[in-house]
């Protein structure tokens, strides 16, 4: 039996803010599955989730980008992201965008129940675990919302990072806390974001840790900026990276150092 | 009272550098959430208490009117008198006509979240009759002249100096003379102060946590005892309720109880649970000889049927409040109206006019741990969400937003043109981050950067390297 019939076939859901602002995050998450056993396909159509035009009331906008990514990840056994955020979208929230329109809907449900955030996926579906990857540090994961409550993953991360050699693990208090970001939040309520995100840090740093991880770009993006304003010293990184080999990479915001 | 959630942003700005209310806020987080989690895991079957009572509130809700009516009829064979009030001004005349009934010059008052949304403080007031606050929470904010910042600890956000000052100030004319700065020595003056107020109250007023149709009994829920003083003691006891609050049997009340004191303090129970049914009996020792129950719908009545009928799913606990991180940044006042934190955000839009209270809706990272907590399971996210809809639909929504939104889905919604945009974005913020990695400044999103520095991109977006990658034959 030739491997190639068991390998899942797999469309990787890049994200909007992985694709224009760090690639690496796309690569790690291709490796990693190819290391997990399945074959890649990055549709060429892809542009956005939607959730930022359905999160600000403007439904409309929301559907046609949701239709185009139900057509473009159409007949994969899987279609994979770097995120909760953008995977809790397209397998929670366009139920809703398309309640009472039966004809999506069965598209919709079909797609929902094939859409995973990466973590989960590789822990959940593949039963991968990395080998032979080291990172010498210690190291805080922040759980994303969304990958904590509508994607309930919260274990499966910290399951692969266990698998790395060199790595502790030092939990911050409050990990289940927002740490602010909530895409257009952040732009129109700054001040109050920025309460919350100076509260998410004053416990990363407590825990004493030299890097950060997570599993959403978005609140990664929201922290490091924030780490980076105040002068504070923490690697930030996504868990892809860490998982992947790729952990002695710069961090956001390091710039190619 | 004086709406002004209009001015959330504004008032968010003023908490946010207000050192004793970021002090008093910052204290939630520590406190309720853990006794919640606590008492919760402490009962096996918490979550599926939580959704039979979601069930069961679905059930009423559809049935409202059968209960509400049941209801009224066995509050009549107890001897009480139901009044039904479409509007606070109705409610608040009918409060007033059975206040001079009774020739009341000073009616006590137990905690009532719906006599807030009434103002009817100032309103008996400006009629000649003094109300007292008897819950010292709400106490202390009458004295102050202000109104809750959190629906179970209405004076969370006075500090214990500013109670010194307050009793200081007011308590002289009963002759308490010295500026207290124990605790337990400020609770023992109120008590002694509110005490005279019990016997010499002609009304007692007091809210509902629940209303039992089958026996026609009004429950409720206390850690202080005041308000079994404020509707035993006076002449004349008034219940004023919202149309919600009514549930089928005792049974189903025993449900609700067992989720609202832990999810609000983490309590098992609070310390006083207090079922009044009709007036006084011959038989009884004390109590009220007139029983008058209020029952206000404005606006509840609208949202049956609606997609935000959940809402009156709520049994004001405090736990979504307790729990969000907007609220603890900000605290309640902010919100401008009687409910703040997420219920507000999902409530008040319908209360006062989603144009008066677009903000509120819109400030939340929608980050769950409202919906996370609440009780009956209310989906308060996904209701502001629909806030943000409407919004969006009937233009509320500031024009500049509205085309931020419209210009980025022109592009989201063509692959090409935003792969040209992708690769244009990432070079020029790479170019202006230069060698440090990040941008100090961008001029279309000053939201960003007066709070962060923006992490630059790599460079080249993934779908040009991997595109290339393919075409190279990787």
């Amino acid at each position: 039996m030739s491997a190639s019939s068991e390998k899942k076939n797999v469309a990787l859901f890049v994200t909007c803010l992985v694709d224009l602002n760090r690639p690496s995050v796309g690569f790690a998450a291709v490796k990693l599955l190819e290391a997990a056993g399945c074959t890649i396909v990055v549709p060429e159509v892809q542009t956005c989730c939607g959730q930022i035009a359905y999160n600000s009331g403007d439904k409309e906008s929301a559907k046609a980008i949701a239709k185009a990514v139900i057509r473009a990840f159409d007949g994969f056994d899987y279609v994979v992201a770097p995120s909760g955020s953008c995977a809790g979208m397209i397998r929670h929230h366009y139920r809703e965008l398309f309640e009472g329109d039966d004809t999506m809907m069965v598209a919709v449900e079909e797609l929902s129940t094939r859409t995973y955030e990466l973590t989960s996926f590789l822990h959940d579906i593949c039963g991968y675990q990395p080998e032979g990857v080291r990172l010498d540090t210690s190291l805080t994961y922040h759980d994303s919302c969304s990958s904590l409550r509508e994607m309930k993953v919260r274990d499966q991360p910290r399951a692969l990072l266990g698998g790395i050699d060199g790595l502790e693990i030092k939990e911050a208090e409050d990990r289940e806390a927002c740490c602010g970001f909530g895409g257009t939040f952040c732009l129109k309520y700054s001040e109050i974001s920025e309460s919350m995100v100076d509260t998410k840090i004053e416990n990363l740093l407590a825990s004493g840790a030299d890097t950060l991880a997570a599993g959403d770009l978005g609140c990664l993006m929201n922290i490091a900026g924030r780490l980076k304003r105040r002068g504070a010293d923490m690697k930030v990184l996504h868990v892809a990276e860490i998982l992947a080999g790729m952990g002695d990479k710069p961090g956001l915001g390091e710039g190619d150092n | 009272m004086q709406v002004t959630s209009r001015r959330f942003k504004e008032g968010a700005h003023d908490a946010l550098h207000d050192k004793n209310i970021q002090q008093a806020f910052s204290k939630v987080k520590s406190g309720f959430p853990v006794a919640r989690a606590k008492s919760a895991s402490e009962l096996p079957e918490f979550e599926e208490l939580r959704d039979s009572a979601r069930d069961l509130k679905n059930h009423i809700l559809e049935n409202l009117d059968y209960y509400l009516e049941y209801f009224e009829e066995q509050v009549q064979l107890q001897g009480g008198r139901v009044h039904w009030c479409s509007s606070y001004a109705e409610a608040r005349e009918v409060v007033l006509h059975i206040c001079r009934e009774a020739k009341a010059k000073t009616v006590t008052k137990g905690k009532s979240m719906i006599t807030e949304e009434m103002a009817l403080n100032d309103y008996l007031s400006e009629h000649g009759i003094e109300p007292i606050e008897t819950d010292l929470g709400e106490y202390i904010i009458q004295l102050a002249h202000e109104y809750p910042s959190h629906i179970i600890a209405p004076a969370l956000h006075k500090t214990k100096d500013q109670v010194t000052e307050l009793f200081h100030e007011n308590h002289g004319k009963y002759g308490f003379n010295e500026r207290l700065t124990d605790p337990q020595a400020l609770v023992n003056e109120a008590r002694s102060v509110l005490r005279d107020k019990y016997v010499a109250a002609d009304v007692g007023i007091t809210g509902a946590n629940f209303l039992i149709a089958e026996t026609g009994s009004t429950v409720i829920v206390t850690n202080e005892g005041n308000g079994d003083l404020t509707q035993s003691l006076p002449k004349t006891h008034i219940a004023v309720s919202s149309i919600e609050k009514v549930v089928p049997t005792l049974e189903d009340a025993s449900l609700f109880l067992r989720l609202l004191a832990r999810s609000a303090t983490g309590q098992e129970m609070s310390v006083y649970t207090t079922f009044s049914t009709g007036p006084k009996r011959m038989e009884d020792i004390d109590g009220p000889a007139n029983f008058h129950v209020v029952l206000v719908d404005s606006g509840r009545s609208d949202l049956l049927g609606s997609d935000k009928q959940d809402l009156l799913r709520c049994l004001k606990c405090g736990a979504c409040m307790n729990h969000c991180p907007v609220y603890q940044a900000v605290g309640g006042h902010s919100y401008g109206w009687v409910y703040p934190g997420p219920i507000g955000a999902a409530l008040n839009p319908h209360m006062v006019g989603l144009e008066e209270a677009r903000h509120l809706p819109n400030a939340s990272t929608f980050c769950g741990r409202c919906e996370e907590v609440c009780p009956v399971r209310i989906p308060l996210p996904k209701i502001m969400r629909h806030w943000r809809e409407q919004a969006f639909e009937t233009q509320v929504t500031p024009k500049p937003e509205r085309w931020g939104i419209g210009i980025w889905a022109f592009f989201a919604k063509r692959p090409k043109l935003y792969r040209l945009m992708t690769r244009v974005s990432a070079r020029a913020l790479k170019l202006m981050a230069g060698k440090k990695g990040v941008i100090h400044k961008l001029p279309l999103m000053k939201g960003w950067s007066s709070v962060r520095d923006f992490p630059a991109p790599e460079g080249a977006t993934f779908m040009e390297q991997w595109k290339k990658q393919q075409r190279e034959g990787k």
